[in-house]
């Protein structure tokens, strides 16, 4: 019998896709390079002080992140107050309250919250939302709490309020979903056997379902807050858009991924580009340490938990 | 420990019973709003010359978002071009090569950091390597930065579904002397076409409704995409620009193209999720 002789394509395969293993390793690299670069002359000209000034004045060559960060950490923790008890109690509904049936069609809803493009929120909160809020919500806010701080100024529904709200609209489902795993999770005998001593539903998930899946339900939040903190066309449309601090959530703000989407295409000067750029590589910083938090505290979680079983 | 009555027992569980209940609804709510909202101020936008003319200045009666909705697909089409290929050949080696190293680990960790990278960071990355290198916005650049963003997701399904495959239909291909590129292309791929193609089909879905990486790479342009080096229209950064002006006209037009990004958005989602579900029952 004649054998063929073949070319053994094995190896080439192998290396083909080893190559592209690899280039999503030296993507991540490459983006931290690019950005450092590009930043450089911001990062020369202005120091460490380019994040405490507040100074933006591209007319000037003014550069400072303090208002763009400040912005990002209001709106991110509007957002993160509202969602993270908000997807608590939808997790548990739908673990251990809603009937499997009902339960499987919220979750599909809140899911979709979840594919909905970021720019629909952004026209929806532009249009429909902020104008809801400068017209009942704002008013009632500062009726209910006059001369407060944070309520302070005309009720304009644009701001740093209406941001946060729709972040929270936004990071909501991923929490849900991953708190909604953590607590389905939890082995079935350990709360069968709290249901058995004639707990109530809340007392099995207060002291049973919660404290078992407590670490799933901290790394989730850190996958939200790492979504939040970068969000850009939603925000982008209902902040305000002004390099301003103000004490009062009514007031307009802006936020790093906001600045950069307002203004990038503008930068005429090198410098004023190079800040724009710095900004990115602060949110490009933050982010990559959420998420290195996040991984890491959830494998530990994971750890822990199959331990346990 | 101190006795509660069960009344007041009762009464506790009864009142976060209701609560759940509540946020759940509020969810629902949202979604139907924002929903509702989407569908009643786009259809007014939806006819014949929406699909068919170029923009109109504003004032002028008519005109459409044909070049946007062609830039759109042309761009998501080349972008899905660059991207599947490399993340499905990623997630081949991560399934089949790599598996437990080191190399691997750090492929999965950063494909992860990948993921969570916001996608206007990619913009940025992509602005400084390519149109400043070239000198000008363009199509591709934006492709580019779509790609980079469906890269982890494809190939971190696509490590998934492959794991999926029992290790018994690897070996015995390999037993008959099928060669090991063949064993993967021919064998497992088959058998993990399914969850293969949901993938590709939720990283499509995510990246055809973003916006933030194509800002400042595609940009965006009032004419007809006749090459990729120029920038393009898309619908995106459109409804950002249209929703922005102060014309009305040019913000019906914007509703319009959100309910269409809306609708196939979702669309796909939910397809794939079905497909999937129905796989898995």
């Amino acid at each position: 019998m004649q054998t063929k002789t073949h070319i053994n394509l094995d190896p080439a395969f192998r290396w083909l896709t080893l190559a592209s293993g690899l280039a999503v390793l030296l993507l991540v690299g490459s983006i931290l390079y690019t950005l450092v670069m590009g930043a450089m002359p911001a990062l020369k000209h202005f120091g460490f002080g380019f994040l405490t000034s507040q100074d933006w004045d591209p007319a000037f060559m003014e550069f400072g992140a303090l208002s763009s960060v400040y912005g990002t950490l209001v709106s991110t923790a509007i957002g993160m107050l509202i969602a993270v008890p908000l997807s608590l109690v939808i997790a548990l509904f739908l673990v251990e309250i809603a009937p499997p049936a009902v339960s499987r069609i919220v979750g599909g809803a809140i899911e979709l919250l979840a594919a909905i493009p970021s720019i629909i929120y952004g026209m929806w909160g532009l249009f429909v939302f902020a104008p809801f809020m400068a017209d009942y919500v704002q008013p009632w806010l500062a009726s209910i709490a006059p001369g407060f701080a944070l309520f302070q100024g005309p009720p304009m529904g644009i701001g740093m309020l209406s941001a946060g709200i729709i972040l929270a609209l936004m990071v909501l489902p991923f929490i849900t979903s991953v708190t909604r795993d953590v607590f389905q999770m939890v082995p079935a005998v350990v709360k069968e056997s709290a249901y058995g001593m004639g707990s109530t539903t809340w007392e099995v998930t207060r002291k049973v379902t919660i404290p078992y899946g407590i670490q799933g339900v901290v790394g989730a939040c850190f996958l939200g807050l790492g979504r939040a903190i970068g969000e850009t066309m939603a925000v982008t449309f209902v902040i305000g858009n002004r390099h301003e601090i103000s004490a009062s959530l009514f007031a307009a703000g802006n936020s790093i991924a906001s600045t950069l989407a307002n203004e990038f295409t503008e930068a005429s000067d090198d410098l004023y580009l190079a800040a724009l750029i710095e900004l990115g590589l602060v949110l490009f910083g933050v982010t990559l340490v959420l998420q290195w938090a996040a991984r890491w505290w959830l494998r530990r979680t994971a750890r822990k938990l199959g331990a346990v079983r | 420990m101190r006795q509660r009555s069960l009344t007041y027992r009762r009464g506790i569980d009864l009142g976060i019973r209701l609560i759940s209940g509540l946020a759940a609804l509020f969810g629902v709510a949202m979604l139907g709003w924002i929903l509702s909202i989407v569908i009643l101020k786009g259809m007014p936008a939806i006819n014949w010359q929406f699909f068919t003319e170029l923009p109109a200045p504003p004032g002028m009666p008519g005109g459409g978002l044909a070049n946007a909705i062609l830039g759109t697909l042309l761009i998501t089409l080349l972008a899905v071009l660059m991207g599947v290929p490399i993340g499905l050949a990623a997630g081949v080696w991560l399934a089949e090569f790599g598996q437990q190293s080191k190399t691997a680990e750090a492929v999965r960790f950063a494909a992860n950091l990948l993921m969570g990278t916001p996608s206007i960071i990619i913009g940025v990355f992509v602005y400084v390597a390519i149109v400043m290198t070239t000198g000008h916005f363009s199509g591709i650049s934006g492709a580019v930065a779509l790609a980079i963003i469906m890269l982890p997701v494809v190939a971190r399904t696509a490590e998934d579904m492959l794991a999926l495959v029992p290790s018994a239909l690897r070996e015995a291909a390999l037993a008959l002397g099928v060669p090991r590129w063949k064993a993967t292309l021919g064998i497992v791929f088959r058998s993990a076409k399914a969850g293969l193609l949901t993938g590709i089909l939720l990283a499509v879905a995510r990246v055809s409704g973003e916006t933030a990486p194509l800002l400042f790479t595609s940009l965006n342009s009032p004419y007809w995409p006749e090459s990729f080096n120029e920038p393009t229209a898309n619908l995106t950064v459109t409804i950002f620009n249209y929703a922005m002006s102060p014309y009305e006209d040019w913000q019906t037009l914007a509703w319009g193209a959100s309910l269409l990004i809306a609708a196939s958005v979702l669309g796909t989602t939910v397809i794939s999720r079905g497909l999937l579900w129905y796989r898995s029952k």
